[in-house]
C-alpha cells in the first residue's frame, strides 16, 4: 500500500493551529505517511509541529462556511485545533488523519520506517538481556537455573524464549505445569531478595476449575522456593469473589488443601474496560475548566483513578513486605498474570530493590517485567483517553504502574536516579513511538515481526548521554533501603505532569524547578571547588614543610 | 506526672502505641517515651478533651489541638486519668486573659528589646510607603480616642473631602460603626482598597453622609470615576440582613458605585465546615473514595476558591480598570479581612516578603479588629463565635506559594509557625479582639510580640527559591482558581502525622543546600585568601563569577531557635536542625539521607492500611 493513495490533500496554506494557553499559529499544514507537520509561517520563530498519525486518538471536524476545523486529540492527552480553509481540503485531511491514524498493520507503523539521525552507542535491543540477569543471580545462589523450554514459544506463547526456574524442576515438569497455568504461564522467577534469599515469582491463575484439579508439578514448582519449615504467601491479584468465580470457566486458585504451606491474600485490582474507563473519565474531569469545586471533587472521585492507584501500590507494598519483613516467598498472579500481576510485580522490586530506582535498573525492570514478561503492550495502549472504540482489551495498566512510581517518587525524590520526565516519556512512547520497542503484545510477536532487525530500540536513543541527562534526578542520592510509600488518601495526588500538563500554564512551576536544579548544580561546583583548594593547600603545606626540612 | 501511659499511633489499624510518662505542668503536657523523645502540648491549643469508655488496657483519652495534632493516650488507672481529664479541662479554659501563657510567658529579653520588639511593625510607617498621606487621603483623628469605631484602631486614612460630619454621619449608618477607611493604596494605579462593615440600610433606608463618604472615595482615585463595592457575602445572606434593618448598597443611592456580591459563607458554615473536614481526614483507614467525597462535603476547598476568587475580582478591578473598592461583608472583620489582605498581597510584591507579610496580619487582621480572641476560642467562651476564618487567610496563601513557588520570601513553615501562635496566647500580637481592647490590657508592657522572634530565626522560614526580581514586569500576581488547582493542605492538617508525608523534603534539602552553599562560598574565600599567603599568586576569580550567578543571601545565621520545646513544624525539621550545628562544608547530605532513613522506621508507613494479612 502506498501512503499517497491515502493522502489526498497532501498540503493546505494557512490553516491556523490553536492550542491551550498559546497564541493561534498560521503557517502550513503537511501531511505524510506517519507525521501531520505543521510550520508556523513566520520564520523568525521557526516553529514546527510535528505529530505522529499513531499519536492521534480522535478527531473531529467542524464546519463555519467554508472554514473547516479539524479538533485533534492525542495519545498523550494534548488536544490541538486546526481550522483549514476550504471545506474540501479540510475533509480530506480528516480522513487521510482518519485513516493514516488507525492503520491496521503494525510493520506500516512509524517505527518500519524511520531511520534514526544519532549514532548507535549501544544497541538498546541487546541491552537486556535475561541471561545476564541469570548470572548475577547465579552469583549469588545455585537454586536457580535458566531454561530454554519456551525456545520456540510454544509452552507458553507470551512469554520470552528463557526463563528462571528452580533447579531442581526439570522441563518436563515444566511442561505439565505449563499444562495447568493460564495461558501456560507456569511459575517464574520475578525477583530474588539479595537481604535474605526470599523471591517472588509470578504466573497466571491455575486451572483447577470446579472440580478441584491439582497438579503435583506445580505444587513441587512452588513449594521449591520455600525455606524449610517456612511459608509462603499467594497474592491474588483478584477478590476472592472473583476468583471463586473464575473456577466456572475453568480457572480458579490455590486450593489449601493441596498448598498447605503457603497462605493466599486477595487484593482487588481492576482491570480491562473498569481502568479504561476510569482514564476516560479522569481526563474528561480535568480537560473542563469550568467545574465548580463540588463538580471537580466529584468527578476525581467518580473517576475511581486514585483509588486504582492506592489498590495497586497497597498490593505491591503488601508482597514488598512479605518479601522483606515476615522473610516469606510470595507468589503473585491474577487471571492471565500479564496486567496486575505485573504491576504489584515490578513495583514490588522498586520498593525492595535499589537498584530499580537507577535509570538503568528502571528500564530493565520494564523490559524484563513488562515486554518480556508478555505485557500486551500493542493491545492495551492501541488507544487511549479520547477514544470510542471501547475495545475490551485497551487498558491503562502500564500508565497506572507509571503513575504509581510517580507516587512513589513523589515520597522519596531523592531515592530515584530519574526524574518525572522520565516516566512521562515511557508514557508517550508506550502509546506512540518511532521506536519499536512497546510494539507487539509479547516477544513471540516481535521476534516475528523481526523489530530487532527492522526498527530501533526506545533504549539505544535514551540511553546516550545527552538523552539521558534530560532524564536524570539532580536529587539523586543513592538510597540502599528499602522504602516504603505511604498509601493514605491524603498522602496520593494526582500525576500534574500528565494529567493537568496541557490544562495549565506551566511556566512558573517549571522556572522554580529549574531553580532547584542551579541551586544543587551550583552546590556541586562549590564543593567540587573546595575539595580542590584544599588539596592545593595541603600540597602547598607539605612543599612548605619540605623546603623547612631542607 | 502518671507513669505506664501509652501514646496510640493515630492512624494505626492494630493500636500500635508508644508506652512512656505523661506530665502535667503550669503550661504544658508533656509526654515522655522510653526512648526519651518528647511530645508537648501547650494547654492553650487544647481545643477539645474527650474520655472515652474504659478499655482492657486502660482509660483512653483523646486531646485535639487547635493545631490540628490528635493525641490519644491509655491511662492505665481511671482515677488517674479522670484526674488529668479535668486538670486540662480547667488548664485549657482561661476565663481572664491575665491568665494566659503570654502574661507569664518570659523570654529572657529586657525591657528596652521588648518595647523595641514591639515597635518592629510600624504601621504609619507602612501607609507612608503605600504612599498616604497625600493629596487625596490623609489621616483622621476622628477616632483617636476609639469614640467613633471601638473596633477600628486610632489611626485611619480616609479621603481628604471626607469631612468629621461625614464621617462620624457615615459611620452611624454602618453596623458597629465600621465605616469606610482605607486598607490599602495602590501608588500607580492610584487607586485604593477600602473596608467597612454593612450599611443598616434595611429595606430602604439611606444616609446622605454615607452617600457622601463613598463619594469621596470614588472622587479620591482621579484614574476612575466609578468604584466598587464588594460585598462579600452570598446575596441570600445579605437580603436576610435586611430584616434586620441592616443590608447592603442600593446601586440607585450612591452615584457611580458597581455592586458585586461574591459569595463568601459566614463564620458558623466555615466552622462547621473544617469540623467536616477534620472528621474525614482523621478516619482511620480511609479510602480515597471516602476522602474525596468527604473532601467535598465539607466543602472547606470551595471556600478557600471563593475567598481567593473575590480576592482576584478585587485585583482586577485595581489593575485592570483603575477602580477602586470598597469591601465588606457584616461587621467587616472576617471576610472582610479575607478578601483586602489577600488582594494586597497580589497587588504588592512587599507583602511577599516576610517582613511585608506580617505588617499585613498586623494591618489587616489585628488593627482592624479580626476577633482573634474569639475566633480562637482564647478565653471560655461562646463556642459560636470560634471560626476558621484566619486559618483559611493562611490556607489561600499557601495555595498561591503552590502556584508561584520563587514569589514568596517565607515558606510554609513560616506559616504553620503563624497558625501556630495564633492559637498559642505565647505572644501578645492575637490576644483580644481589637485593639482598644489590647490597650487596656497593657499587651505591650505585660507580653512580647511574636515578630522579632519569627525574624530572628527567619532563616528557617526562608524560601530558598525566593527570587524578589520574580515576574519583573508586574509585581501583580494573576493565580489560576480553576478547581483542580486547590489541594487538600496536607501539612497543616496532618502537620504532626508523619508518616503520611513525603520522607524525603526537597525543599528542606533545597533550604540546606543553600545555606551550605554561603559556607562553601566563605570557606572558598579562606582557603584562597590561605593559598595566596603562600604561594603568593591568587586565583581568587572562581568566587567572584559564580557569586553573581547566585540569589541574595538570607543574612543572619545566629541565635538558636526561641521556642524552645516548639514541635517540629515541618517533618523532618529536626533532621535538618542535626545539621545546622556541623561546620564542616563536606558533604553534609549524604548525612542528611541517612538521617531520614534511620529516623523513618520503615513499618509505620506500610502498616497504615496495607499490613492486615487476611485469607
Amino acid at each position: 500500500m502506498e501512503f499517497a493513495e491515502l493522502i489526498k490533500t497532501p498540503r493546505a496554506d494557512n490553516a491556523v493551529l490553536h492550542r491551550p494557553f498559546y497564541a493561534a499559529v498560521e503557517g502550513t499544514l503537511c501531511l505524510t505517511g506517519h507525521h501531520l507537520i505543521f510550520s508556523s509561517r513566520r520564520s523568525d520563530d521557526g516553529e514546527e509541529l510535528w505529530l505522529l498519525h499513531s499519536n492521534i486518538d480522535s478527531i473531529e471536524k467542524r464546519f463555519v462556511g467554508s472554514l473547516g476545523t479539524i479538533i485533534i486529540k492525542c495519545k498523550d492527552l494534548r488536544i490541538i485545533q486546526l481550522d483549514i480553509p476550504g471545506m474540501e481540503e479540510c475533509l480530506n485531511i480528516a480522513s487521510s488523519i482518519e485513516v493514516l491514524s488507525t492503520l491496521d498493520s503494525v510493520t506500516l507503523m512509524y517505527p518500519f520506517f524511520y531511520r534514526p539521525m544519532f549514532e548507535i552507542l549501544e544497541d538498546g535491543w541487546s541491552a537486556f538481556l535475561p541471561d545476564r540477569d541469570f548470572e548475577l543471580l547465579n552469583s549469588v545462589t545455585d537454586e536457580w537455573r535458566l531454561s530454554s523450554i519456551n525456545k520456540e514459544f510454544s509452552v507458553c506463547p507470551s512469554y520470552p524464549p528463557v526463563v528462571i526456574v528452580p533447579k531442581s524442576i526439570d522441563d518436563e515438569a515444566l511442561r505439565k505445569v505449563a499444562m495447568f497455568r493460564h495461558g501456560g504461564r507456569f511459575p517464574v522467577l520475578s525477583y530474588y531478595h539479595k537481604k535474605n534469599g526470599m523471591v517472588m515469582m509470578r504466573s497466571s491463575q491455575p486451572l483447577t476449575g470446579t472440580n478441584g484439579r491439582r497438579c503435583k508439578e506445580d505444587e513441587k514448582l512452588i513449594n521449591a522456593t520455600l525455606r524449610p519449615g517456612k511459608r509462603g504467601y499467594i497474592i491474588d491479584t483478584r477478590s476472592l469473589n472473583v476468583a471463586q468465580q473464575a473456577r466456572a470457566k475453568g480457572g480458579g486458585f490455590e486450593q489449601e488443601v493441596y498448598y498447605p504451606q503457603w497462605r493466599r491474600i486477595h487484593k482487588c485490582i481492576e482491570r480491562f474496560n473498569i481502568l479504561q474507563e476510569s482514564l476516560i473519565k479522569l481526563v474528561e474531569a480535568c480537560n473542563d475548566q469550568s467545574h465548580n469545586m463540588d463538580r471537580w471533587l466529584s468527578k476525581l472521585e467518580a473517576s475511581n483513578w486514585l483509588t486504582h492507584i492506592k489498590e495497586i501500590l497497597t498490593a505491591a507494598c503488601l508482597a514488598a513486605q512479605c518479601i522483606d519483613r515476615e522473610g516469606a516467598s510470595v507468589l503473585v498472579h491474577g487471571t492471565e498474570g500479564t496486567d496486575s500481576t505485573l504491576q504489584v510485580t515490578s513495583l514490588a522490586q522498586i520498593i525492595l530493590d535499589p537498584g530499580c530506582r537507577t535509570i538503568r535498573g528502571f528500564e530493565a525492570l520494564v523490559v524484563r517485567e513488562w515486554l518480556q514478561a508478555g505485557h500486551p503492550f500493542q493491545q492495551r495502549c492501541a488507544q487511549s483517553a479520547y477514544s470510542n472504540s471501547k475495545q475490551k482489551w485497551e487498558a491503562p495498566v502500564f500508565l497506572l504502574f507509571l503513575d504509581c512510581v510517580w507516587q512513589i517518587l513523589r515520597q522519596f525524590p531523592c531515592s530515584f536516579e530519574f526524574s518525572e520526565q522520565f516516566l512521562i516519556m515511557l508514557f508517550e512512547h508506550a502509546y506512540a513511538s518511532q521506536f519499536g520497542t512497546f510494539l507487539g503484545n509479547n516477544e513471540n510477536e516481535r521476534s516475528k515481526l523481526k523489530l530487532p532487525q527492522k526498527t530501533m530500540s526506545l533504549w539505544s536513543w535514551v540511553n546516550q548521554p545527552e538523552e539521558l541527562e534530560k532524564f536524570m534526578n539532580p536529587l539523586f542520592e543513592a538510597n540502599s533501603l528499602v522504602i516504603w510509600p505511604s498509601v493514605a488518601p491524603q498522602s496520593l495526588q494526582l500525576w500534574e505532569g500528565v494529567f493537568l500538563r496541557w490544562n495549565r500554564p506551566s511556566k512558573y512551576l517549571d522556572e522554580a524547578q529549574e531553580e532547584v536544579f542551579s541551586i544543587i548544580k551550583y552546590n556541586r561546583l562549590l564543593q567540587a571547588k573546595v575539595n580542590s583548594l584544599r588539596k592545593q593547600l595541603a600540597e602547598l603545606e607539605t612543599d612548605d614543610r619540605m623546603q623547612e626540612n631542607v | 506526672q502518671v507513669e505506664q501511659v501509652k501514646l496510640l499511633d493515630r492512624f494505626s489499624t492494630s493500636n500500635k502505641s508508644l508506652t512512656g510518662t505523661l506530665y502535667l505542668t503550669a503550661t504544658h503536657l508533656l509526654f515522655i517515651d522510653l526512648s526519651q523523645r518528647e511530645t508537648w502540648i501547650l494547654h492553650h491549643h487544647i481545643a477539645a478533651v474527650e474520655k472515652l469508655p474504659l478499655t482492657t488496657s486502660g482509660c483512653p483519652l483523646v486531646i485535639q489541638c487547635k493545631n490540628f495534632r490528635i493525641v490519644h493516650f491509655v491511662v492505665p488507672r481511671e482515677r488517674d486519668c479522670h484526674d488529668i481529664y479535668n486538670s486540662l479541662l480547667q488548664l485549657s479554659r482561661t476565663a481572664k486573659y491575665e491568665e494566659l501563657y503570654a502574661f507569664s510567658y518570659n523570654p529572657k529579653q529586657n525591657e528596652s528589646e521588648q518595647v523595641k520588639g514591639w515597635q518592629l511593625i510600624d504601621l504609619a510607617e507602612e501607609y507612608k510607603r503605600m504612599g498616604v498621606p497625600n493629596d487625596y487621603w490623609q489621616l483622621s483623628d476622628a477616632n483617636r480616642d476609639y469614640k467613633i469605631c471601638e473596633t477600628y484602631p486610632r489611626e485611619l486614612y480616609v479621603p481628604r473631602t471626607a469631612s468629621k460630619p461625614i464621617i462620624v454621619g457615615s459611620s452611624k449608618f454602618r453596623s458597629k460603626g465600621r465605616f469606610p477607611v482605607l486598607s490599602y493604596y495602590h501608588k500607580d494605579k492610584k487607586a485604593a482598597i477600602c473596608r467597612c462593615s454593612q450599611p443598616l440600610s434595611g429595606f430602604s433606608a439611606r444616609c446622605l453622609e454615607d452617600e457622601h463618604m463613598l463619594q469621596a472615595i470614588s472622587k479620591a482615585n482621579p484614574s476612575n470615576r466609578y468604584m466598587y463595592v464588594m460585598d462579600t457575602r452570598p446575596k441570600l445572606n445579605a437580603m436576610a440582613n435586611r430584616a434586620a434593618g441592616k443590608g447592603y448598597e442600593n446601586e440607585d443611592n450612591y452615584s457611580n458605585i458597581r455592586f458585586q456580591f461574591v459569595g463568601i459563607e459566614n463564620i458558623h458554615v466555615m466552622r462547621s465546615s473544617l469540623q467536616k473536614l477534620l472528621e474525614v481526614s482523621g478516619t482511620k483507614g480511609l479510602s480515597v473514595n471516602d476522602f474525596l467525597s468527604g473532601l467535598e462535603s465539607s466543602g472547606w476547598l470551595r471556600h478557600i476558591k471563593a475567598v481567593l476568587d473575590a480576592a482576584v475580582f478585587l485585583v482586577k478591578a485595581i489593575a485592570v480598570e483603575s477602580a477602586s473598592v470598597l469591601v465588606h461583608c457584616s461587621d467587616g472583620w472576617d471576610r472582610t479581612s479575607q478578601v483586602c489582605s489577600l488582594g494586597a498581597l497580589l497587588l504588592d510584591s512587599y507583602y511577599r516578603t516576610i517582613k511585608g507579610f506580617m505588617v499585613l496580619i498586623e494591618k489587616d487582621w489585628i488593627s482592624f479588629g479580626h476577633k482573634f480572641s474569639d475566633r480562637c476560642c482564647q478565653l471560655d467562651g461562646d463556642p459560636k463565635e470560634i471560626s476558621p476564618v484566619f486559618t483559611q487567610f493562611l490556607e489561600s496563601v499557601w495555595n498561591l506559594t503552590e502556584q508561584f513557588p520563587q514569589a514568596f520570601e517565607y515558606n510554609e513553615a513560616f506559616l504553620l509557625q503563624i497558625h501556630e501562635h495564633v492559637h498559642s496566647c505565647q505572644f501578645g500580637n492575637f490576644l483580644g479582639n481589637c485593639q482598644k481592647e489590647r490597650e487596656e490590657l497593657k499587651l505591650k508592657e505585660k507580653t512580647y510580640s511574636l515578630w522579632p522572634f519569627l525574624l530572628d530565626e527567619q532563616k528557617k522560614y526562608k524560601n530558598p527559591l525566593y527570587n524578589p526580581d520574580f515576574s519583573p514586569e508586574l509585581t501583580l500576581l494573576e493565580p489560576n482558581t480553576v478547581s483542580f488547582n486547590f489541594k487538600f493542605w496536607r501539612n497543616m492538617y496532618h502537620q504532626f502525622d508523619r508518616s503520611m508525608h513525603p520522607r524525603q523534603s526537597v525543599f528542606n534539602l533545597i533550604m540546606n543546600m543553600s545555606e551550605q552553599n554561603k559556607q562553601l562560598e566563605e570557606d572558598i574565600k579562606e582557603l584562597e585568601a590561605k593559598i595566596k599567603r603562600r604561594s603568593g599568586q591568587s586565583d581568587a576569580v572562581f568566587v567572584k563569577e559564580h557569586q553573581q550567578s547566585v540569589r541574595p543571601a538570607p543574612t543572619a545565621l545566629k541565635t538558636p531557635p526561641c521556642f524552645k520545646k516548639d514541635q517540629p513544624l515541618i517533618p523532618l525539621n529536626d533532621a535538618v536542625r542535626t545539621i545546622e550545628g556541623s561546620n564542616t562544608a563536606d558533604n553534609r547530605y549524604s548525612e542528611l539521607m541517612e538521617e531520614f532513613s534511620k529516623a523513618e522506621p520503615a513499618i509505620v508507613s506500610l502498616e497504615y492500611g496495607v499490613a492486615r494479612m487476611t485469607c
